[in-house]
């Protein structure tokens, strides 16, 4: 099987591997004033050092969760209060759903939100402004630093969702001007089950989940010591640049329209659209012959929904028509070259039919 | 089973002519997991496909009819536990424009349908036979009990050799092309039961899981709840009238009507002599109702589908799956007409289905215009 769903989730990290396994050796909750507590505390203190160096922060920022959903929810609970919600079309669902009713900001055909739209919205009350760094279905990076400085100007707070951008580009939460950032461990290498939300020095703690007062206030619950040591090991590694490959797998798509090609977009994300035939038809016929890619966003049932970001972008019937490529950070020129075969027939077939 | 499957190789590298690629409808049920099953075993590579046909809410955890929340969580636990493909299909779209809108439809105009025959029609039969080659696969493999048999003119549609369990008349409408990709592997069981033997014996958790009833989109079996949300004019109060036109009583909307029915006449019922529903006249909302109804005799059938060369033919015919077939004669000319040996209860909008022996020649929709209305 090739594996090219990357931004579903990314294959685990050796390094990750490896911390976790030591970190499975140690019992102790980080919480206990023992030296088995101690020893637990450490692995988890260590990581949030990782953490927060990888984003340019002081450690004191970063609260551990459990994912990049539950980092979005937190960031809307807590510095939404009172405020309101304006986010971003293409938005994940995890922002989607915590910001219910939010107003939204409308995106062009790459998925780039319309900062004069933007600018118009933040007049009035004060609001919480929600933009991801990268989509995860396209790629396509926002001008955070831009929206920033709006938002800076009109009062309101930016919560930006950097699940998908974490490890694959350098960034740093200051010079975006983020309030609050949301990262996920399994999108960069790490375990899935563990996440976390950096917040700025000013934004005062309002829990989801209160329980003990773990993470300064922020978080209740035992930490996660041995999932959060393989968020800590990634956190250390450099972003993998993969913009070669991902160009060679584009040029050996025969027939496919890049979306958001023109844009500034993450260098392991393809999104193809082959028109006139469905998405998931696609996604079955490229999983038959071994190749594992998406499109949309996968329900619980399993079925393929029609993508929300892409309808926003108005691209029409190719919303429907379009797959998701990301490479993971072990792709290899063989991986690629055996989804262009793949590709290749699966469209030779499928294009015969449709015409 | 001899020592020489352990040597077998894979299906994907095995060149053995007849092992295929297949798409298997799967509903979630015992059936169609059982086709998967024998025929994953068979070392064929089987695609499962389930279709999400509407939205299931209300209907979740509802023992003994179709729920597609809980059948889709069966059909791809069948499929993981046996180690072959997947996938969930929603055609909740398709299934509401060329199922239920003509279900609710066919009522408003006075009709009794058969979704179950719609719904082969489109999103089985023509949009998975589709599916099936759009995926590279030689067949589509349902759990339907009918036989396809290979005959000197193609393949031919048969009953089921368990007769009890026979679904031939829902699948009349199965064009030719569409059956020469087409397998049912249940049509040569003997019975159900040893059909739940094999799911038993292929370790699934659907082995005793309850046959489905009624139609799958209807909540708690209240079809006039659909209709009324789809087609309010067809619940419209109005009159119930003899065949002479004297009003008898009053209605509470024509699609709670069909044609040979006794209950729901009220005052319009009498108690010396029983009276049943003879017509339905959508554009007057009038329920006809007679006592000695002497049934139809000739019947003008449209979107007549045929499974060999259409032609005049004696033979006989069934007016619902579960009924003892009448000798007929079908006529072929500017339209089909089916003379029947006896008077029977016909309804607009049921299916009138031709019979040689167990083959299945071809079939209609009977249509509004018939002697039942004179």
């Amino acid at each position: 099987m090739i594996y090219l769903d990357a931004n579903a989730t990314e294959p685990l990290r050796p390094e990750a591997r490896v911390a976790m396994e030591q970190a499975m050796a140690i019992t102790g909750n980080p919480s206990s004033i023992h030296g088995a507590g101690r020893a637990a505390r450490r692995v988890v203190e260590d990581a949030r050092e990782a953490v927060a160096k990888r984003c340019g922060v002081a450690p004191a920022a970063v609260v551990f969760t459990s994912g990049g959903t539950e980092a979005d929810a937190l960031a809307i609970h807590a510095l939404g209060r009172d405020r309101r919600l304006i986010i971003g079309a293409t938005e994940h669902d995890a922002v989607r759903a915590a910001a219910y009713g939010a107003e939204i900001i409308p995106v062009d055909a790459s998925g780039v939100a319309d900062m004069a739209a933007l600018e118009q919205m933040l007049r009035g009350s004060p609001a919480l402004v929600c933009l991801m760094l990268a989509n995860n279905e396209t790629g396509t990076v926002q001008p955070v630093a831009e929206v920033a400085a709006l938002c800076r100007a009109a009062g309101a707070l930016l919560h930006v969702d950097a699940a998908q951008a974490c490890g694959r580009m350098a960034m740093d939460m200051v010079a975006l001007g983020a309030d609050s950032l949301a990262l996920s461990a399994h999108k960069m290498g790490g375990p899935a089950g563990v996440g976390a939300l950096l917040v700025a020095p000013h934004v005062a703690p309002h829990p989801l989940l209160r329980g003990g007062g773990q993470e300064r206030g922020w978080r209740g619950g035992t930490a996660p010591m041995m999932a959060i040591a393989g968020f800590g090991a990634v956190a250390r590694l450099a972003p993998v640049e993969m913009s070669a490959l991902r160009d060679r797998l584009e040029s050996l798509a025969d027939g496919a329209v890049v979306i958001g090609r023109d844009a500034p977009r993450l260098g392991n994300t393809s999104c193809l659209a082959l028109p006139g035939v469905a998405a998931q038809t696609q996604v079955m016929s490229l999983d038959l012959a071994g190749i594992a890619v998406s499109a949309g966003a996968a329900c619980s049932s399993g079925k393929v929904v029609r993508s929300h970001v892409l309808d926003a972008m108005g691209l029409g019937s190719l919303a429907g028509e379009a797959i998701r490529v990301s490479l993971p950070w072990n792709a290899t020129e063989a991986d690629v070259d055996g989804f262009g075969h793949a590709w290749r027939a699966m469209a030779a077939r499928l294009l015969q039919r449709a015409a | 089973m001899g020592w020489w499957c352990a040597c077998l190789p894979p299906a994907a590298t095995r060149s053995t002519a007849n092992v295929m690629r297949v798409v298997v409808a799967m509903s979630g049920g015992v059936d169609s997991s059982v086709v998967a099953g024998l025929l994953h075993e068979q070392g064929h590579e089987v695609i499962g496909v389930t279709l999400q046909l509407y939205d299931h809410g209300a209907a979740v955890g509802r023992k003994g009819a179709c729920c597609a929340g809980q059948d889709i969580h069966d059909a791809r636990r069948v499929a993981d536990r046996l180690g072959f493909a997947h996938y969930v299909i929603d055609a909740e779209e398709r299934f509401r424009a060329a199922v239920i809108k003509p279900f609710a439809d066919s009522y408003a105009a006075g009709e009794t349908p058969v979704p179950c025959i719609s719904c082969n029609q489109s999103v089985k039969f023509t949009d998975l036979v589709q599916l099936s080659s759009d995926l590279g696969a030689e067949r589509l493999a349902t759990g339907h009990y009918v036989r396809r048999i290979d005959g000197p003119g193609g393949a031919e549609l048969h009953r089921a050799v368990d007769t009890a369990r026979d679904q031939s008349w829902f699948l009349f409408a199965t064009t030719k092309a569409q059956l020469e990709r087409c397998m049912f592997p249940l049509g040569d069981h003997p019975t159900k039961a040893e059909v739940r033997t094999e799911a038993a014996r292929l370790g699934l958790e659907v082995a005793a899981k309850p046959d489905s009833q009624d139609i799958c989109f209807v909540p708690q079996g209240s079809y006039a709840d659909v209709v009324a949300k789809l087609r309010p004019d067809a619940m419209e109060p109005g009159e119930i009238v003899s065949p002479e036109g004297k009003v008898l009583g009053r209605h509470d909307g024509i699609a709670r009507y069909t044609i040979g029915q006794a209950k729901r006449l009220g005052t319009a019922q009498s108690a010396d002599q029983r009276r049943v529903v003879t017509r339905l006249d959508a554009s007057t909302r009038r329920v006809v109702v007679d006592t000695a109804p002497p049934g139809a005799t000739t019947l003008r059938l449209r979107d007549v589908n045929w499974l060999t060369e259409a032609h005049d033919m004696r033979c006989t015919v069934k007016l619902r799956s579960s009924e003892t077939a009448h000798g007929a004669r079908v006529v072929v000319g500017d339209a089909v007409d089916v003379l029947l040996d006896t008077p029977a209860r016909a309804a607009p909008g049921q299916a009138c289905v031709f019979y040689d022996g167990d083959r299945v020649m071809g079939g209609g929709f009977i249509s509004g215009r018939n002697d039942a209305e004179r």
